[in-house]
């Protein structure tokens, strides 16, 4: 798949955006940074919503915007989710399904055809068609609204932090149709986001953006266990592993997630032994020992050896970068016990995993 | 009969009139309430300001400035004439364009309002989904100002029909070419013809009520997309 190259020079007042980057053409690719980090406004740059005054966008081989050529929204082929549903109010939800479908020219490759029911299908809005978009739940219309962006066929979806406007309830109805999109649909994703969590549990690729620039850019799971960047500091700092259903034990009701560098237990799930799960290991719910530890009631321990330390958010803390057979940790331990345990760099140690996050749930 | 054939004359003269004007200014108004309602422009203040005149002008003046502009020597005259129209000054026609300036802003405001209120976004959407600028003003600005449309056109019409000075100046008082019913009410009173006055009254008191109860009750749903 041929990649994006952005490449946009906003100087506003009061606003600077400054990104020079190659998105994969492939997977979700998750922008993530605080408010006012620029990462919407890159997201409409590529959409052609913002003209960057200075910009080169090359979508898969075709240009968007350089010094002479400017693509409209209109002739661009992408859909696009605001954070607000946004529906048609006076269209019903077929009728806003049905604007964008009949107005976009039939993809070149056919793979990339999407289908009204297709649409409708993936989001689950089939009993929704006849109604009005003030007839539907916030949760509805966001799934309308994604419906709606995907039936144009577009080359490449943009998600403008779709879940934001959301309550958690909501939030929880609609991820697992975004996890289906990412598992069914063969283009790229561009979703904006500010919560570690989506970007952890929906994203292949992470843009880390701060004031207006590029802090990092490259697989999830490498950059999310890097330390040197703001969302190591956070108290979500922490990594995402991929992890295969490996047995199942009825007895104890507990399941096996094996990945490269080991395994750990779980309640057990109802996947399939075989299913890939994604999990998130908060560096809070790491703990370091010198040794294997015996008698104690954590049953995750993994050896791992240190790789990195840093700062973290408090100066009583600070994280500890480890690689644990190919997957990388992080452990957020305090100074004291830093100092007390000796832990440097090419230590050998025990990991000790008190929860795991399953994004999935 | 409740009014003589000239009452009904001017009353038929009067709703043509203001139907007239209400379509033109539907087609002449939307454009400038779209231009004032996206406009970024530093002419959107004098223009703005131009459309709202005559809203605080007398009407004699603005007759007074029609007059001369479409008299024999002035300059739409001369134009009037050189088309082969003629003179506009004392005919329908020449109302009718007296007409449209003296009620454009009771078209233009409720629209730019419906226009402003409609926001960029639903715009956004409709280019993210492959509708062209043109295309959007059709199918997503027009539908959703429906509601200023339709306040714009009732006020339009009933404040035609309202009109007084204007006509005066522009169209004098030519029975079935511009004596309209408010002129006719003025002409019952001079000939101290009170009665008929009295009827011809209650009947523009009694439509011009209707008209605003209707604008009124009809209320526009709450927003909510």
């Amino acid at each position: 798949m041929e990649p994006i190259n952005a490449r946009f020079d906003i100087d506003w007042p009061g606003f600077n955006l400054t990104v020079d980057l190659e998105l994969p053409g492939r997977g979700v690719t998750g922008l993530f940074g605080h408010s006012g980090s620029g990462k919407t406004t890159l997201l409409r740059c590529i959409a052609g919503l913002v003209r960057a005054p200075k910009g080169r966008l090359v979508f898969r081989g075709e240009v968007w915007q350089d010094e002479t050529t400017w693509v409209p929204t209109h002739r661009r082929s992408l859909g696009y989710v605001f954070q607000e549903a946004s529906l048609f109010a006076h269209l019903t939800v077929m009728g806003n399904l049905r604007y964008g479908q009949k107005r976009a020219p039939a993809p070149v490759a056919p793979e990339d055809r999407v289908s009204l029911d297709q649409a409708i299908a993936l989001l689950g809005i089939d009993h929704l068609l006849t109604r009005k978009p003030d007839r539907l739940s916030g949760g509805e219309r966001q799934r309308v609204a994604i419906a709606r962006a995907l039936a144009v066929s577009p080359r490449v979806l943009l998600m403008d932090e779709p879940l934001a406007a959301l309550d958690i309830a909501r939030k929880q109805e609609i991820l697992p149709y975004l996890e289906r999109l990412h598992d069914e649909l063969a283009i790229p994703v561009l979703y904006v986001s500010h919560a570690p969590d989506e970007v952890a549990r929906l994203a292949d690729h992470l843009v880390v953006m701060d004031g207006g620039r590029v802090l990092a850019s490259g697989p999830l799971k490498e950059t999310l266990a890097r330390l040197d960047l703001p969302t190591a500091f956070s108290e979500d700092a922490g990594v995402v592993i991929e992890a295969v259903v490996a047995s199942h034990d009825d007895n104890y009701h507990l399941s096996r997630l094996d990945f490269p560098g080991g395994n750990v237990v779980v309640a057990q799930r109802r996947e399939a032994i075989g299913h890939r799960l994604r999990l998130r290991v908060h560096a809070r719910d790491v703990s370091l020992t010198l040794e294997r530890a015996t008698g104690t009631s954590i049953a995750n321990l993994l050896p791992a050896t240190v790789v990195e330390i840093a700062d973290a958010d408090t100066p009583a803390h600070c994280l500890v970068r480890l690689d644990a057979g190919g997957t990388p940790l992080i452990a957020r331990i305090t100074r004291r016990s830093l100092d007390q345990l000796g832990v440097a760099r090419g230590k050998a140690m025990w990991a000790q995993i008190k929860a795991v996050a399953l994004l999935g749930d | 009969m409740f009014l003589s054939e000239t009452d009904l004359q001017s009353i038929w003269l009067t709703l043509r009139l203001a139907g007239v004007v209400t379509l033109i200014l539907f087609v002449v108004g939307t454009p400038i309430a779209w231009w004032l309602a996206r406009t970024r422009s530093p002419l959107k203040g004098p223009v703005g300001a131009v459309v709202a005149l005559p809203l605080v002008l007398p009407p004699s003046v603005l007759g007074f400035y029609l007059l001369v502009a479409m008299g024999p020597n002035g300059p739409v005259g001369q134009l009037t004439q050189a088309l082969g129209i003629g003179v506009l000054p004392f005919t329908f026609w020449g109302l009718v364009v007296a007409s449209v300036f003296y009620s454009l802003p009771f078209m233009v405001q409720p629209v730019q309002n419906a226009f402003e209120a409609i926001g960029d976004r639903p715009l956004e959407v409709a280019a993210t989904l492959r509708a062209s600028p043109l295309d959007t003003f059709f199918t997503v600005a027009l539908p959703l100002a429906a509601p200023g449309f339709i306040t714009a056109g009732i006020l339009t019409f009933a404040h035609t029909v309202g009109e007084f000075g204007v006509v005066l100046m522009i169209g004098g008082n030519i029975p079935g070419v511009t004596r309209v019913a408010s002129v006719q009410i003025y002409d019952h009173v001079e000939a101290m013809e009170y009665g008929d006055a009295h009827r011809l009254a209650a009947v523009m008191l009694v439509f011009s009520f209707l008209v605003l109860l209707a604008l009124y009750l009809w209320r526009p749903n709450p927003k909510n997309t």
